[in-house]
């Protein structure tokens, strides 16, 4: 077993043990952190779909955490209560959305696809505002959650924990088999050099579309657990400022490793947390943190827990500064 | 609508314009020239504000403020690029983009330590703060149209340097063909240097005309910042002249949309729909335009030219 | 029946032809090579060729099938290879690798999820075939980041060979090797000829004269002579174009 898929299988097994553990030393109020680190690590690994093994660096993927909330707020407030259906509108919504956009976005490559999955992001965003029944700009909180079948274990406490937990392991364990599948090759090779990967017979871009998909529709679940945990949804979920965050996340972590997401995500949750605790300008420090890991740690967080554990693919090649006259028709 | 709201309207599109080319232009040449993409530009319109903030507070006199504002903006610019953005250069837009996230992070959260999270206004002097008569039922701030002939100023400033001397043909060479400039046994670091201290200057140089009309609050670039790339992407990024048409466009069409938007849809659906889809259909336009260009015209309108 | 026809190919970029009507034939287990000066217009014709480029008029055939409006992938499939002038390989991934995914892509779909591309048999022991093939077995698993310019460009050729194409497009082979990788380079090809129809762009003379059957000689977009090496060589059209350059 190699050491990042031992360090993986460490960190469940503690996070699965965290919720009895806790209160024996008094800090059961941690659980709904770690809740909140395991969402943004599910998000972050489907960005790591996108960025690390596709190479394609979204500004906009916070977007479709919040289209998946509104998708389950709406059907929540619709009267919709069965968490299975809402998971299906979840995943419809942010599937078909992101099939639309993706056709479009993919036209370009590089700063050109940044861009315009910034102006995607915002879109949903302004969209997002406008919906006054659902609070508009200041959100909106949910008295009523979803319900698996009646039960409220999906609603708080431990059900939601270990809920969350296995939909983190499941994302976990199918990103990375996507990633070294036939799939996944091709989308690693496109990343390296689309053109030659053409060249070998691949269409590149229905293979990015579908991972654009998918990831799309991963962070939607996301969303949805996010529901259940914050009990609101607010438009401020999808700005690209969070779009941002969930990029810092994915790069601090680790490109296309196996566990670089997760040691983002609790990284910054725990630095949020524990900095903002004693200072309340916290960013102060984070700011130029993230830009010393930039200019001294490439690796990310992975490369220092997991120490040449295996990077399938290594780093993000430097997109080319888009040329002036691009003979290529592509 | 009357033709006079129209007219006030269309006059601030054009002033909103103006400050929006003043911002995009150093960040167009900064990614044309250098492929640098610099996050980090919004922050430092946000700090040409806060100079001119502090500096109008420490001396009476608004001119000699906005001077200093602009030479410590420079200045501000240059250690930033020493410091940071020098070592980015060579680096992956991903890195790049990661960078300057934590340089906004880190300068909007200064900015609302040392000046505080409430929004600051600055008093224009006398001179400027009136209005002229403009037609007989219009009248218009004294401040906006300066600004709006200081964006012209400054536009043919630009083309005169870019298209006539010999600095803006490196200029343009480098935005076109990087790696001839280098060859042509140019100092490349030096040039840059230029450049990215021209960029930096003209967006602090916005902020300190915008913070008498706008709000000076911390955060106040990250907006800005996304609709400058939206500018540069529609008018072609690298392209000063570019950068100038697509600025107008954005600008009157954010304006005139904002306004217009609602009572145009009200003609066709019913008000409370028109009102609720107005404003945000509204805050996309630019969005809408910006990603019709990506896909139809992705040189943008004017883009950069080479070197003859 | 010619496994590849090419009939009055014409492209131009706004004002500027950079290709005139170009006619070019090449029967099965034949080398026909292009030569010409620089700027001619021969990788444009690679482009065009293998899609990349699209053309303004004419056809191309591949084994009598129309493969003008294809794209690049679907022209791939037809059987079409090609190696680039300047090396684009998969940097991150291992020589071995690197021709798996290039057999890949003729071996059924590639639209799975699940189970572990690296290890699949058949696709591996392709690539260590086509390795053997171009003579770099012992490098399987070194990053192909990390090879030699000459490793570079066998792998180039390797990658083409890995997708098992019925007409290779080389262009320019030979470019930036030294004197003993050009000349095993020439050997490896000379071995190929028989089995493979190849259009081979080339500046190197010596190899044009060793591997060629037919030489085209491409001169400002026109293809102003067609013929054996030596009748072309004699040719004083193809002198004048190549005077000042070239080795001969």
């Amino acid at each position: 077993m190699d050491r990042s898929l031992l360090a993986g299988c460490i960190i469940f097994i503690v996070l699965l043990a965290m919720p009895m553990a806790l209160p024996l030393i008094g800090q059961a109020y941690l659980t709904g952190l770690i809740i909140k680190a395991m969402l943004l690590a599910i998000a972050a690994i489907s960005l790591d779909l996108l960025i690390g093994h596709g190479g394609m660096v979204s500004l906009g993927h916070a977007a479709f955490i919040a289209l998946g909330a509104y998708a389950a707020a709406i059907g929540l407030e619709s009267g919709i209560e069965n968490i299975l259906i809402l998971l299906l509108l979840t995943l419809a919504l942010t599937g078909l959305i992101a099939l639309i956009t993706g056709s479009l976005a993919l036209r370009t490559s590089g700063v050109y696809f940044l861009m315009i999955t910034l102006a995607f992001g915002q879109m949903a965003y302004f969209t997002l505002t406008s919906l006054a029944v659902y609070g508009g700009d200041d959100g909106l909180t949910l008295w009523s959650l979803a319900t698996l079948f009646g039960s409220d274990v999906v609603q708080k406490g431990h059900g939601l924990y270990f809920i969350v937990l296995a939909t983190l392991i499941v994302t976990w364990w199918s990103v990375f088999r996507i990633s070294q599948s036939r799939f996944g090759r091709v989308l690693r090779a496109a990343r390296d050099n689309p053109e030659r990967t053409e060249v070998m017979g691949y269409s590149v871009t229905r293979y990015r579309l579908i991972a654009y998909v998918i990831a799309a529709m991963i962070a939607g679940v996301s969303g949805l657990l996010q529901v259940q945990h914050a009990e609101f949804v607010s438009p401020a979920m999808a700005t690209w400022q969070r779009s941002g965050d969930l990029i810092v996340v994915v790069v601090l972590g680790g490109l296309a490793t196996r566990n670089g997401a997760i040691f983002g995500a609790f990284f910054l949750v725990i630095v949020e947390e524990v900095l903002g605790s004693f200072l309340h300008e916290w960013r102060l420090i984070y700011g130029p943190l993230l830009v010393l890991m930039v200019l001294f740690a490439k690796g990310g967080l992975s490369d220092l827990v997991v120490p040449n554990g295996p990077v399938p693919n290594g780093p993000v090649p430097k997109q080319p500064v888009p040329k002036r006259d691009n003979g290529h028709s592509a | 609508m009357s033709t006079t709201l129209f007219l006030i309207l269309c006059l601030n599109g054009l002033q909103y314009g103006m400050l929006l080319f003043l911002i995009s232009a150093g960040l167009s040449l900064v990614f044309g020239v250098m492929g640098f993409i610099n996050l980090a530009h919004g922050v430092q319109y946000m700090v040409g504000a806060y100079l001119l903030f502090a500096f109008t507070g420490l001396t009476d006199n608004f001119m000699l403020s906005v001077l200093l504002s602009l030479l410590a903006a420079l200045l501000f610019g240059l250690l930033l690029e020493y410091l940071v953005f020098r070592h980015l250069y060579k680096r992956s837009h991903l890195d790049q983009v990661l960078a300057t996230f934590g340089i906004i992070i880190f300068l909007n959260e200064l900015a609302k330590v040392v000046f505080g999270p409430a929004t600051l206004s600055i008093e224009l002097p006398e001179f400027l703060a009136g209005s002229i008569q403009l037609t007989e039922q219009l009248r218009y701030p004294i401040y906006r149209l300066i600004t709006i002939g200081i964006g012209v100023l400054v536009a043919l400033v630009l083309y005169f340097t870019v298209s006539y001397t010999r600095i803006g043909m490196l200029i343009r060479a480098g935005a076109t063909t990087p790696e001839i400039v280098s060859a042509l046994g140019v100092n490349i670091q030096r040039l840059f240097m230029i450049v990215f201290g021209v960029g930096a200057m003209l967006a602090g140089f916005a902020g300190v005309i915008a913070a008498p009309i706008y709000a000076v609050e911390p955060g106040m670039g990250d907006n800005m910042l996304i609709v400058a790339f939206v500018v540069i992407i529609i008018g072609g990024i690298g392209s000063v002249g570019g950068a100038f048409v697509a600025a107008l466009l954005v600008g009157l069409i954010d304006t005139l949309g904002r306004s217009l938007a609602t009572e145009v849809l009200s003609l066709v659906f019913s008000p409370s729909f028109a009102n609720q889809i107005g404003p945000a259909l509204a805050s996309m336009l630019i969005y809408i335009l910006m990603a019709a260009i990506l896909i139809f015209r992705p040189r943008g309108l004017l883009p950069a030219k080479g070197v003859a | 029946m010619s496994m590849l026809e090419i009939n009055n190919l014409n492209k131009s970029f706004g004002a500027i032809r950079v290709s005139k009507d170009i006619c070019i034939t090449i029967e099965a287990n034949q080398c026909h090579a292009v030569i010409g000066p620089n700027g001619a217009g021969k990788t444009t014709l690679i482009h065009q060729i293998s899609g990349v480029l699209g053309s303004d008029s004419g056809s191309i055939k591949l084994a009598e099938q129309d493969i003008s409006n294809l794209s690049v992938p679907q022209r791939v499939h037809a059987g079409l290879g090609r190696t680039f002038q300047i090396t684009s390989v998969l940097p991150s991934f291992s020589v071995l690798e690197n021709l798996a995914i290039a057999a890949q892509s003729k071996s059924g779909s590639s639209m799975r999820f699940f189970r572990a591309a690296a290890n699949e048999v058949a696709l591996n022991d392709t690539a260590q075939q086509t390795l053997a093939r171009v003579g770099m077995d012992d490098r399987a698993h070194v990053p192909a980041a990390d090879l030699s310019h000459g490793e570079l460009r066998l792998l180039e050729l390797g990658i083409a060979l890995a997708g098992n194409p019925r007409l290779l497009l080389l262009d320019e082979p030979m470019a930036g090797l030294g004197r003993s990788e050009g000349a095993a380079l020439v050997t490896l090809l000379l071995e190929l000829r028989r089995s493979l129809p190849m259009l081979l762009v080339e500046h190197d003379m010596d190899a044009i004269f060793k591997l060629a059957d037919v030489v085209s000689v491409l001169v400002d977009g026109s293809i102003v002579v067609t013929g054996t090496p030596a009748e072309v060589r004699a040719d004083s059209a193809a002198r004048a174009a190549y005077l000042g350059d070239g080795s001969q």
